[in-house]
């Protein structure tokens, strides 16, 4: 394929498009919640009716509380997004919108929210992720023929260096100076990664990402690819994703039968494809080093660095690691230039971030902010507080590797800086939102023990001092605490972060002193206690 | 051996030879065939990691290695369904301990077991991504949302045949 071929199929299916069409979002949330019997029973009402739409598929729009969504637009009538929109309702539906032209005024919702912007999630809920043509229609693979046909590498990088986007894995390094690093390094191989091992129990924003818009993902790792001079690249997914390896898997195999994954890509020197590779449940294998040996087929033992994956990685070779909402970032960066990135968000944190907003609110879902918005707004304004009357108490980032941020802080516009302050992070993107019936011993019994299940047991600091810590929150929750407890918590806690081997270890303890720093009275609520607590 | 043994291994050493062909030769290919073996029998036979050790000249050690280190895979037969319950944290504050519990109640096995007739395994998953859904739990590929600890029954009975009831 070449680039005046991609963009004739660009043109072509822009303008074929028809304007009349019903989509039907089909990610695993959907899926979960009906959506394939929707899908079906819509196929089967509009044949009834003899009426000509198209009833496609998409990715997740983001607000999974409503699922199934399903958008309808006739010409010469306003789209609506339709939710809860089950197979009992679809009957309905089709008469009054379809068949009488009015809108079936009972499943609207509102989709559009002027606090979100969507940059990462621009796909997601609007192509058919399985269909390569829809990508192309929505400016997809405009990047890679832009960079193949007018930009060197050291170009490439410096855009993105000059856009600031950092690693949205949570570390938050500068993805553009992990590439230079590995530009740098001769060698007759390198190697690029994308770790879509999702580890953070709780957040699924790289899941809605590679189910709703692969395509995007692999484009990015295309431009990583030509940045640092790879030939080969990894997609790293968990096994428990099923649905985001088949549309990877797919989506590749499009990109192949088309041209742009293989030899001399778009008609250029650039050669570049990609496997997948399936993780198997061990979350310590989100760490690089332990994820570099998964794919190599063994125990996701880390290692200590440096060398650094950049010098020394996969087989021993430079090996860049992007996390799947980074890449996703990068054709829309290429597109629009590093300017147009760089003037988003606050400070040090450019660009956008996508939540999983979930826990105890009423709105759960995915959503994506610039930058800055106050957790506030995240909370309160697009996913409209918590249920039943209940006051919000916390919000909790960053998973098993984060910490607490509590109800006073929530004017805190979000950045990597500004969460760290708070002795949380920024992590993947997990937000699980508590509240006031919540405990913080409970949730920190919770992520403490999650990883104490996943510590692989090569460092004694995490090995032991995980396990010492969750005895003493037992004992603590079991009514049998001691005020010197607290005392010992913090110290396991601070040599845990000093002298583990690897990020989980390092972190593991963060869950114990955030919560302790806010909610300390919990604690000792617990202590003085006679009766065990029910957490 | 006797003539059935010959014919079983023969058996094995084919759908073997069928897991690994797409990985021959692929570096790293260990864990991709241990998926491909366990997507087939639902855990990882050692009778079948015996002939891939000679297939991919591995050492059986080395298989155990891994297949011990990862939590998806299993060593024995689960029962006909799996009853995974998300232990995400989304899951966990709304309400999947109390799944747990009642699956204990109802089939009174503990996450990793099997109930006795075989029917019913149940572990705990981290997180299926279904945040938005939580408590969710998924019985083989069927995924149930916000689901109340007196609707578990209801549910297993979807997978009962009327007269073990």
């Amino acid at each position: 394929m070449t680039q005046q071929e991609i963009d004739a199929i660009r043109e072509q299916t822009r303008a074929a498009a028809k304007k009349t069409y019903i989509r039907v979002g089909m990610a695993t949330c959907g899926i979960a919640a009906g959506a394939q019997d929707t899908f079906f029973a819509l196929r089967e009402k509009i044949k009834q009716h003899k009426i000509s739409v198209e009833v496609k598929k998409c990715g997740c729009a983001g607000k999974c509380s409503q699922e199934p969504l399903v958008e309808v637009a006739v010409e010469g009538m306003p789209t609506v997004t339709y939710g809860n929109l089950t197979k009992d309702k679809v009957a309905a539906l089709v008469e009054s919108h379809l068949v009488n032209k009015k809108v079936y005024q009972e499943n609207v919702v509102q989709l559009e929210d002027p606090k979100q912007m969507r940059i990462v999630l621009r796909n997601c809920g609007v192509v058919d992720p399985e269909n390569i043509k829809d990508y192309i229609a929505n400016d997809g693979y405009r990047a890679i023929s832009k960079i193949l046909t007018s930009m060197t590498p050291e170009q490439v990088i410096a855009e993105i260096k000059g856009s600031g986007l950092r690693g949205r894995g949570g570390a938050g390094f500068p993805t553009g100076v992990k590439w230079e690093l590995t530009r740098k390094v001769q060698s007759d191989q390198k190697y690029m990664i994308c770790n879509g091992d999702e580890g953070d129990p709780g957040a699924y924003m790289d899941r809605g990402v590679l189910e709703g818009d692969p395509h995007s993902v692999i484009e990015g790792m295309m431009i990583g690819g030509y940045a640092i001079g790879a030939t080969k690249g990894f997609l790293y997914i968990r096994a428990e994703y099923p649905l985001a390896v088949d549309r990877v898997e797919k989506a590749i195999k499009q990109c192949r039968a088309n041209g742009l994954l293989g030899e001399n890509i778009l008609g250029s020197n650039f050669s570049f494809d990609l496997e997948v590779r399936l993780g198997a449940g061990a979350f310590v294998c989100g760490e690089e080093t332990a994820l570099i040996a998964s794919i190599e087929g063994k125990r996701g033992y880390p290692h200590p660095r440096p060398p650094y994956p950049a010098v020394k990685g996969l087989w021993g070779k430079p090996t860049c690691i992007n996390n799947v909402e980074t890449l996703a970032n990068l054709p829309p960066i290429i597109l629009n230039g590093s300017k147009w990135f760089a003037g988003i968000g606050i400070d040090k944190s450019t660009g956008t971030k996508v939540f999983a907003v979930t826990g105890k609110v009423k709105e759960s879902g995915l959503v994506e902010v610039p930058m800055g918005t106050s957790v506030r707004d995240i909370v309160f304004g697009i996913a409209k507080g918590a249920c039943g009357g209940k006051k919000v108490k916390a919000v909790q980032t960053g998973g098993p590797s984060g910490g607490v941020i509590p109800e006073e802080h929530f004017d805190t516009p979000v950045s990597y800086e500004n969460f760290q302050k708070l002795g949380s992070i920024m992590g993947s993107g997990g937000m699980i939102v508590m509240d006031e019936d919540d405990s913080m011993v409970g949730i920190t019994k919770f992520y403490l023990g999650f990883c104490v299940d996943e510590s692989c047991g090569k460092c004694a600091p995490c090995r032991i001092g995980g396990t010492q810590m969750l005895r003493i929150l037992e004992r603590i929750t079991e009514g049998k605490g001691t005020p010197k407890d607290i005392e010992n918590l913090k110290k396991i806690a601070q040599a845990m972060q000093k002298a583990s081997l690897c990020g989980l270890g390092q972190t593991a303890p963060n869950p114990v002193l955030s919560t302790l720093r806010y909610f300390e009275n919990e604690y000792k609520d617990l202590i003085r206690a006679e009766e065990p607590a029910s957490v | 051996m006797t003539a059935a043994e010959t014919a079983e291994l023969e058996k094995i050493r084919q759908e073997v030879d069928e897991m690994v062909k797409p990985w021959e030769g692929k570096p790293g290919n260990l864990i991709m065939v241990l998926h491909a073996i366990q997507n087939r029998y639902s855990y990882v036979p050692r009778k079948i990691s015996f002939e891939v050790a000679k297939r991919l000249d591995v050492p059986l050690a080395q298989i155990y290695e891994v297949i011990t280190f990862y939590n998806y895979f299993k060593l024995e037969a689960p029962g006909e369904h799996i009853v995974s319950v998300c232990m995400g944290t989304a899951c966990y504050l709304k309400g999947a301990p109390a799944l747990i519990q009642e699956l204990k109640n109802e089939l009174g096995v503990e996450p990793g077991q099997t109930t006795s007739d075989k029917k019913f395994y149940v572990q705990m998953v981290r997180c299926l991504g279904c945040c938005g859904l939580a408590p969710v739990l998924t019985v083989g590929h069927k995924v149930y949302s916000g689901v109340k600890p007196e609707q578990v029954r209801g549910i297993l009975a979807e997978y009962t045949q009327p007269q073990t009831n």
